[in-house]
């Protein structure tokens, strides 16, 4: 079974921003407007995707473009920086758990 | 062709605005969208705070930057968004949205900045763990806090600074974990007298965690931080001082100890590299005025040595005059030895913060086997230290060879520091003759499809 997610991240401040609709793991999610794809996955949940080697999870590390730790795939296949990309609206992003959308889902 | 500058932090901006002064039109090129730097870092549009909560004290050096860049927009190509991936010769190699180009350059001034030097703790793979500059970027720049229960741990003045601010912006602030000891914070007070003005802020952020009670503990060791009942993140870090080992409840961490250089386009232009006992590492060679030992070649900021935001501006403006004077344009030579006066005292305010927040000399010892070195390819101590006993290798790049510390994507900028130390200590040699790990281009994740449509283009 999959945890409730929590998130890892606390806002704040700038919370007087335009929400932007994106998926997470094939579940509706809400950002804003200005987080990076880094804020809005770890606003909602603890990781952001699983190491190649040991299949840990990992949720970024420097924030500015130097580990390459929060590489992030898409549903399409795409793979962003998550530091380095801002959320845009309809975005389906993947963050290494069981997806939603899976059938069946994973163990 | 114009003269070229990598980085809009504070001396990629001065860079600029001296150039411009001197009727050029200089290329600059910056990964960010907006300039500033990490320092002076602007946050997206629509994010409402001011500058005096963004950068405090800084605020009105912040400003000035921005307005100057600000001002300066319609003299200078400015690639913002842009990640300089190599650099050969006279091209510079640049990707842009996925899309590849290349600028050649007329004299190229090097402002890359820096980022946290990091000594890795059991657990800090873990979801929550972050550097310091991480956990700044993460207010400053998304108005978050890296978690509801945060402690702050490593050395430096971003240490208390980050503490600060994170109190002040209403994030809690577990504990502050120093690794410097009281004593060498005392022997450092001559030295930082000569500079009330950083002390003061010091003292500053001093008393504005004890006024909200955050304890700041000093001698500090970290020992692990451990996981939540699912492995999914911190949950609580253990750690050591004179009087034992302690536990603290917290769900993330932020942790550094001071910064270290950006210099992988320096190595791959051929600069000439030294060890700099100050900055604990090879640094490009570079004369009081930022030329390196390849000519046309400059380095302004902390990319260059690690010196703070105020010695940016001023090694920015200095390694812009020299561009200058070497391609014959006349230029002041008592503003050049003003500069050069300014930033020998930063200098010496560097020495004074080495004093007052030491590198943690024995971390190597203290660093056990199962500890993962490497977090982009889990690298352990132990792999580190059988591959120089069992092969005598005592060099970075051998070593790497052999047990790929090093060789993930992030090419050693966060194991690096550290792969030195470990490497110096399993061979009983000092840090300084372990060698570095040679940059290879691209310097940061490209993609492939990319690559090779730049390989195309290279080709007649």
């Amino acid at each position: 079974m999959t945890e409730p997610r929590r998130p890892l991240l606390t806002r704040l401040t700038e919370r007087d921003r335009a929400p932007v609709s994106f998926t997470l793991d094939g579940q509706r999610c809400t950002a804003l407007a200005g987080d990076t794809v880094l804020t809005a996955m770890l606003t909602q949940g603890t990781q952001v995707r699983r190491s190649e080697f040991s299949g840990e999870p990992r949720a970024g590390f420097c924030w500015m473009g130097a580990c390459q730790d929060c590489w992030v795939s898409t549903e399409s296949g795409e793979r962003l920086r998550a530091c380095g990309s801002f959320i845009k609206e309809g975005m389906q992003l993947l963050s290494g758990l069981p997806s939603s959308t899976d059938a069946g889902g994973r163990s | 062709m114009p003269p070229v500058i990598i980085g809009a932090g504070p001396a990629g901006v001065r860079a600029v605005q001296t150039l411009v002064a001197h009727g050029q039109r200089p290329v600059l090129i910056d990964e960010a969208l907006r300039a500033g730097g990490q320092i002076y870092r602007q946050a997206p549009p629509g994010f409402l705070r001011g500058r005096r909560a963004l950068y405090g004290f800084e605020a009105g050096r912040a400003e000035a930057l921005h307005r100057t860049m600000d001002r300066l927009r319609t003299q200078v190509d400015y690639w913002r968004g842009t990640l300089v991936w190599s650099v050969h010769g006279d091209t510079v190699h640049l990707l842009r949205e996925g899309r590849t180009a290349q600028v050649r350059h007329a004299g190229l001034i090097v402002a890359t900045g820096a980022t946290d030097r990091v000594l890795p703790f059991l657990g800090w793979t873990l979801p929550g763990v972050y550097t310091l500059g991480a956990a700044q970027v993460a207010l400053k720049f998304q108005g978050c806090a890296i978690g509801a229960r945060v402690v702050l741990a490593g050395t430096g003045p971003l240490l208390y600074l980050v503490a600060h601010q994170y109190v002040r912006a209403g994030a809690q602030v577990a504990a502050v974990l120093d690794s410097a000891s009281r004593a060498d914070q005392i022997a450092a007070l001559p030295a930082l007298l000569r500079a009330p003005a950083v002390l003061a802020k010091g003292l500053c952020y001093r008393a504005s965690l004890l006024a909200r009670g955050v304890k700041v503990h000093q001698g500090a060791r970290l020992v692990r931080a451990e996981a939540d009942a699912a492995g999914q993140c911190v949950a609580a870090l253990h750690w050591r001082d004179a009087d034992g080992e302690h536990r603290i409840d917290c769900d993330a961490i932020g942790f550094g100890y001071a910064l270290r250089s950006e210099t992988q386009l320096a190595d791959l232009l051929g600069c000439e590299f030294k060890f700099d006992p100050l900055q604990r590492a090879h640094l490009p060679v570079r004369d009081s005025t930022g030329r390196t030992s390849v000519r046309g070649i400059y380095l302004a900021g902390d990319g260059a040595a690690v010196r703070g935001a105020d010695a940016a501006e001023l090694a920015g403006e200095l390694a812009a005059l020299a561009l200058l004077a070497d391609r014959g344009v006349s230029v002041d030579r008592e503003r050049i030895e003003a500069l050069e006066r300014l930033l020998a005292a930063q200098t010496r305010l560097r020495e004074g913060l080495e004093r007052a927040f030491p590198f943690p000399e024995d971390w190597a010892a203290l660093a056990p086997d199962d500890l993962v070195l490497c977090r982009c390819e889990e690298i352990t101590v132990g792999q580190l230290r059988q591959a120089a006993r069992e092969t005598g290798a005592d060099e970075l790049n051998r070593a790497k060879a052999l047990c790929r510390v090093g060789m993930g994507r992030c090419q050693g900028r966060y194991c690096g520091a550290a792969a030195a130390e470990v490497l110096a200590h399993a061979v009983g040699v000092p840090v300084s003759q372990v060698g570095r790990i040679r940059s290879q281009a691209p310097i940061k994740p490209v993609p492939f499809a990319m690559a090779s449509i730049a390989a195309e283009e290279a080709s007649p």
